[in-house]
């Protein structure tokens, strides 16, 4: 076959490619960091922070009232009853309070459970101020133990005015050992 | 175009003989043909598999299959028509006529291209494999969202691997065009005057490097929250499953281009030759389909309008979508233009090529319709969206690539096909594949949910209609099938070097004789 006329080397474009296939591979497990730093600045998702921030002692809004609501989820079919002492409760903002939940293990087995987090409107994550909460722990029931747990939150009173209601969920997942 | 080296004055070794030709061939002309050929098997499979679909659904209720191997069947059809049938089909046509078009003597790694082309059938039969595996085949749909997807039983590894592998060979494939196009170009032929469809690969070769490596790593992920504890998607580790949407999609949306892309080249060639025309508009082509490379990273996220995003994500997410239109308005016009005052005639290339811009336009409005974040919470997951892909894949994709098999048909067999025949077929196909999808608009904006095996009654009609439709459909590919095994066993009349009147004025290939030489090009023609 006779020689091929080439401009540029065959090598020098071929090696420029595969290294895009490779950073693009980076790239991929790059956006799972940059997700979450994405979520965080923007609020979006309703990501809570899972770790306690100490109280702080701030000026009561006496003048509002925040309706926060409570959702109990179970993920999949574990064996546990979960749910708040209360559906909601009305806080000012600024003021702490705290809510119990209560878990119950149905089966005869010991559970490790984690529960996760979220708030909706998303946004409003920022303004959630968190001193204690089940959540930022395993919790592990006996079986058929039943076991309260507690949330001790605030709303901060930067809060907009435009907001008058948020949920605050909690997901049980089973991380028991299989 | 016109090319002063016309002829090879070197007669020189042929192909191998026996079965090791193929196996060991590193000839762009003999890939090109094996990548068609699995290409048509797979369609034919994949085909199959929407019929198990549309017989279930001819009426409501239980019929044939369980609900669990329903949704096997939705989630490899879509996976090996998309991997398996359309992408093969593409990479085939560009190694046939990719060096043939730009005047080089081969791809410029041809050890590479065999390879690329040989992951292909093993991968194809690992997929089908998974059917018969404990739990059956993966049936979270060709998406595969986790939490779902991980109850995959004993197949779920192995579906990883096949995505893997199907990865890795259209990675191969697309880095070796992208270094063909870019160094073997016979002298004379500058990037601007390369024909269309050269440029729409050139174009989806890049998408490709760009987006099946992301896949490659969602899916990975997928693997090792499933067997090694990670916990990318998973929400009790901190994770969230809507990470593997937006990665998914990330890679999603610029693989629907890749599958159209090359599409909307192939008619590119066509409508010219048959409208004896040059084609109107050639840099504003360049130009449309380049933007609509860069729109297809920009707006992923218009197919999680429910996930739950905040109403300036929607916005964004929607005005992104919309401006899609706008290139590809351009090309449709462009394609009107280049018919308008021709000499047109109706050969079967070209009728499938007018199909291709009045069916694509279609299904291209529904897309527009979808794009409004408002109005896609009625159509998210229904018969809406099942109708609006399968327009722009189906009488998309598929036509073109039907049209571009009848175009250089005779050219790569040396036999003119069988033109009555090939009538039949195409109008069997248009008046069934309307029948088969059009109502599932209908479905759809009644609030029928797609990856269902059953459904209310007052779908009925419809549903019927649709199942007939895809039956007729399905069927009418066997006179394909016939028409193109006829030519390849060097039955029909023979064809000339030019195959169509005055198409030597539209392509290097068509300046070869019929069927083209073992090797062509060896000297490159030059090109004024």
């Amino acid at each position: 076959m006779s020689p091929v006329p080439e401009r540029r080397s065959n090598k020098k474009v071929l090696t420029s490619v595969v290294l895009v296939v490779i950073a693009m591979f980076g790239f991929g497990f790059a956006l799972v960091p940059l997700y979450d730093v994405f979520c965080e600045l923007t609020g979006l998702n309703g990501k809570v922070k899972t770790e306690a921030q100490a109280e702080i002692i701030s000026q009561v809004d006496q003048s509002r009232w925040v309706t926060v609501e409570f959702v109990t989820t179970v993920n999949g079919s574990m064996p546990l009853d979960f749910r708040a002492a209360v559906d909601k409760i009305k806080v000012h903002p600024g003021e702490y309070q705290t809510v119990t939940f209560y878990g119950v293990n149905r089966s005869d087995k010991p559970l490790i459970g984690r529960a996760i987090p979220s708030i909706a409107p998303g946004w409003t994550t920022q303004f959630l101020k968190k001193s204690e909460c089940f959540c930022f722990n395993e919790q592990r029931f006996d079986p058929h133990q039943e076991r309260e747990m507690v949330v001790r939150f605030a709303i901060d009173p930067e809060l907009p005015e435009t907001v008058g209601d948020v949920s605050l969920s909690y997901t049980f997942f089973d991380i028991s050992p299989q | 175009m016109s090319v002063s080296a016309i002829h090879d004055d070197h007669h020189d070794h042929g192909p191998a003989k026996g079965l090791m030709r193929w196996v060991t061939t590193t000839n762009h002309k003999d890939i090109g043909t094996l990548y068609m050929v699995t290409s048509l098997i797979m369609f034919m499979v994949g085909g199959a598999m929407a019929l198990v679909i549309r017989a279930e659904l001819f009426e409501p209720g239980m019929q044939f299959v369980d609900p669990m191997f329903f949704n096997s069947m939705t989630t490899l059809h879509a996976l090996i028509m998309v991997f398996g049938a359309v992408m093969p089909a593409f990479a085939g046509l560009a190694n046939w006529m990719i060096p043939m078009m730009i005047g080089s003597p081969d791809m410029a790694l041809p050890r590479l291209n065999n390879w690329s082309f040989w992951l292909l059938p093993f991968a194809a039969l690992m997929l089908v494999s998974t059917l018969f595996m404990e739990g059956g085949a993966a049936a979270a749909g060709w998406t595969l969202y986790p939490p779902l997807v991980l109850q995959t039983g004993a197949a779920f590894p192995f579906t990883i691997f096949t995505i893997h592998i199907l990865g890795v060979s259209s990675i191969l494939a697309a880095i070796n065009i992208i270094v063909t196009i870019l160094n073997m170009r016979a002298p004379g032929m500058t990037l601007m005057k390369m024909p269309l469809f050269v440029w729409t690969w050139l174009i989806t070769a890049f998408l490709l490097i760009a987006i099946m490596p992301v896949f490659a790593g969602a899916v990975t992920m997928l693997l090792t929250d499933k067997f090694f504890g990670t916990s990318f998607f998973n929400a009790a580790g901190g994770g969230d499953p809507v990470l593997y949407q937006h990665l998914f999609w990330f890679f999603g949306h610029p693989e629907v281009y890749v599958l159209i892309l090359p599409s909307f080249g192939i008619v590119s060639q066509i409508i010219p030759t048959f409208s004896r025309k040059p084609l109107f508009g050639y840099s504003s082509m360049v130009y449309a389909t380049a933007s609509i490379g860069f729109l297809s990273f920009i707006v992923w996220a218009h197919h999680q309008y429910t996930v739950g995003m905040p109403v300036e994500g929607e916005l964004y997410f929607t005005y992104a979508t919309m401006l899609i239109a706008v290139p590809t308005g351009v090309k449709v016009f462009n394609w009107i233009s280049t018919m308008w005052r021709g000499a047109i005639t109706f050969e079967s290339p070209m009728l499938w090529a007018i199909a291709f811009v009045v069916l694509f336009t279609m299904g291209g409005f529904t897309g527009l319709m979808m794009s409004i974040s408002p109005a896609d919470l009625q159509y998210h997951d229904t018969y809406f969206i099942v109708a609006h892909f399968h327009y722009v894949l189906v009488s998309g994709a598929v036509f073109a690539i039907i049209g571009g098999v009848y175009f250089w048909l005779p050219k790569w067999t040396g036999r003119m096909y069988d033109e009555r025949l090939a009538q039949l077929h195409f109008w069997l196909t248009t008046l069934s594949v309307n029948l088969c999808f059009f109502p599932q608009h209908f479905l759809g904006l009644a609030g029928m949910p797609r990856r269902i095996p059953d459904y209310a009654l007052q779908f009925a009609e419809f549903n019927a209609w649709s199942s007939v439709g895809a039956f007729i459909f399905g069927f009418s590919q066997l006179i394909f099938c016939y028409i193109v095994i006829r030519c390849m066993s060097g039955r029909g009349e023979h064809a000339s070097g030019e195959v169509w009147e005055g198409a030597s004025e539209h392509g290097l290939e068509f300046n070869l004789p019929s069927p083209a030489p073992y090797h062509t090009w060896e000297t490159p023609p030059n090109v004024h």
